[in-house]
């Protein structure tokens, strides 16, 4: 919180309350969101929808995150992927070298985000528009490049191998499936209601006046350089949570977790479903997993196939699909009240 | 009035990459006056203010607000310390009410000051009362002048740097906004107007300092200015 957030304490100044009903309204989304999610198992038999679901968990996690520098600070991140291969490596690790209960685990894979995420940020967060990308793509091969070479620790380019243990907490067996994809759906869930939560603070209202006009934020007494590095801690958590989801998936980790086209992917992502709304990257996620296993199925090309999309969605409609949709229903509307 | 200026500017000299603008600007404003910053276009006047604000830092002089030095703060400290900045080009919120406007500006001055309320505001500019509700993006140009000011003020600055206020409004506005300004003037404001306008500030300012080509070239009271035909033929005439 800056202190133009906190100033109105003393003295009471009618601020429009940020509405605690549409508040009521995100958290019951989430809830029907989870059941409906948890429930899938009990009506559809089928082993792949549920290993999709959780890849979107874990996907869905980090484009999400992405959007929250890219969309409402706009801060274009190119090595936003090195917390979900931070955050994939870190869990794993700290469950195969310690053995601790795995939300313990879970916990101290966070910290670690966020002690790593503070420092490049503040290195990376001062540096505008390019100079911040390339920085923080540099970090990325930094961090993929380490993992690479420190062979005894992360096993190089083979990755984390010989599984992740995942002993039984409360009841929860990670190793059984349905209770990874439940569990992947209430972090989903959870975290997007969290950063809905962010994006819709006062906080998040200070990152879109920063996005708009930086100069105009500074000389209205807000300190730029902490809002941005504080959203890029956040958004570092965000993503290293859908880096152990990952690693839970795929039961070790790999140096692809963390290299570069993990964020260009997250890039990717943000402009297939759109960076406006907040559920844009979410419904970017899905159609890019869904892109992703049938082309692949089709053609080694599948690059070929991506490109093609992203060009049609940059090119064609300019916007991402959410965007559209919702630019569409608006326009639709518009003209029924006119009628 | 008090002996310590609000505000003293020392010695400035100010680049943008190579080119030097500023060649060793100073002036001082104290407490409870109006000081107008006079120069022909392209003279200085925009940077002096970016650079005391902190927009354009200053390469080598002091800016000391209220006796400590504010010299290459960053812009939301200077803000913080008891600056309150209202651009050229006024930066309102186009996007929000009016109102939300001001809830944005609010803040504390740098001693804890909490003297300008909504309703305070809506009092000194009863214009921007029926206008609460309304898209500042929408407002006329006067008005969103009157609301950048008033939106400034909501943070409680010790002193309010105004850049040209008067450009690109019409006259009558530019009335209006004068009104304001000695109406500020008279409950005590500190203010720092940048001007071409010259007799815009004649009514207005009690203080004077004259810049050209990135210098101070006069520094007096507005009726010393008034009675130096030298100094106002040589630097301000057209």
């Amino acid at each position: 919180m800056t202190e133009l957030q906190a100033a109105p304490r003393g003295k009471p100044l009618n601020l429009p309350r940020l509405e605690t009903r549409a508040r009521y309204r995100d958290a019951l989304t989430a809830i029907v969101a989870f059941v409906v999610l948890a429930s899938l198992p009990l009506f559809f038999d089928s082993k792949a929808l549920l290993d999709f679901v959780i890849r979107c968990s874990a996907f869905g996690l980090f484009a999400t995150s992405l959007n929250l520098l890219v969309g409402y600070t706009g801060m274009i991140s190119f090595g936003h992927g090195m917390f979900f291969g931070l955050g994939a490596y870190s869990f794993g690790l700290i469950m195969q070298k310690t053995g601790v209960p795995i939300p313990v685990a879970f916990i101290a894979t966070l910290v670690l985000s966020a002690v790593a995420a503070a420092v490049i940020g503040a290195i990376c967060v001062r540096l505008k528009e390019i100079y911040f990308a390339f920085v923080t793509l540099a970090f990325q091969m930094l961090i993929h490049s380490t993992i690479l070479s420190w062979v005894s620790l992360t096993g190089g380019d083979q990755g984390l191998r010989g599984g992740i243990p995942r002993p039984v907490f409360l009841g929860i067996d990670l190793g059984n499936q349905v209770h990874l994809y439940v569990a992947s759906c209430a972090l989903l869930v959870i975290g997007l209601l969290l950063m809905r939560q962010i994006a819709q603070s006062p906080f998040g209202y200070t990152l879109r006046m920063i996005r708009d006009n930086a100069a105009r934020a500074s000389f209205v007494g807000i300190d730029v350089w902490r809002a941005k590095l504080t959203i890029f801690v956040l958004a570092a958590l965000f993503a290293s949570t859908g880096g152990v989801i990952m690693s839970l998936f795929v039961s070790g980790a790999y140096p692809e977790f963390a290299y570069w086209t993990i964020s260009g992917e997250g890039i990717f992502i943000n402009m297939l479903g759109g960076v406006t709304t907040f559920l844009g990257p979410m419904l970017g996620t899905v159609l890019f997993l869904i892109l992703n296993d049938t082309v692949t199925r089709f053609t080694e090309y599948h690059g070929i196939v991506l490109g093609i999309v992203i060009l049609f969605f940059a090119i064609g409609l300019r916007k991402g699909l959410m965007d559209f949709a919702i630019e569409w229903y608006a326009a639709r509307r518009g003209r029924g009240e006119q009628a | 009035m008090s002996a310590q200026p609000i505000i003293e500017v020392r010695d400035l000299d100010v680049y943008y990459g190579t080119s030097q603008i500023l060649f060793g600007i100073g002036l001082s404003v104290r407490r409870g006056e109006t000081m107008a910053l006079l120069g022909r276009n392209g003279a200085g006047k925009s940077t002096t203010m970016k650079a005391i604000m902190g927009l354009a830092p200053p390469r080598r002089g002091t800016v000391m607000l209220r006796g400590e030095a504010i010299t290459g703060l960053a812009p939301h400290r200077i803000a913080r310390a008891g600056l309150g900045f209202v651009p050229e080009d006024r930066q309102i919120f186009p996007e929000h009410t009016v109102e939300d406007n001001l809830v944005i500006g609010h803040k504390k001055g740098p001693d804890g000051q909490d003297e300008w309320s909504i309703d305070r505001i809506y009092e000194i500019f009863p214009l921007l009362d029926p206008l609460r509700h309304r898209i500042a993006g929408r407002l006329s140009g006067g008005e969103q002048q009157m609301l950048a000011i008033a939106r400034t003020l909501m943070g409680n600055p010790a002193l309010l740097l105004l850049d040209e206020p008067s450009e690109g409004l019409a006259p009558i506005i530019v009335q209006r906004i004068g009104e304001l300004l000695r109406q500020l003037r008279s409950i005590g404001a500190t203010v720092l107007i940048a001007e071409q306008n010259m007799h815009f500030c004649m009514g207005l300012a009690s203080h004077a300092t004259v810049i050209d080509k990135g210098q101070t070239v006069y520094t007096g009271t507005i009726d010393e200015l008034k009675s130096n035909d030298d100094v106002r033929n040589r630097y301000l005439a057209l």
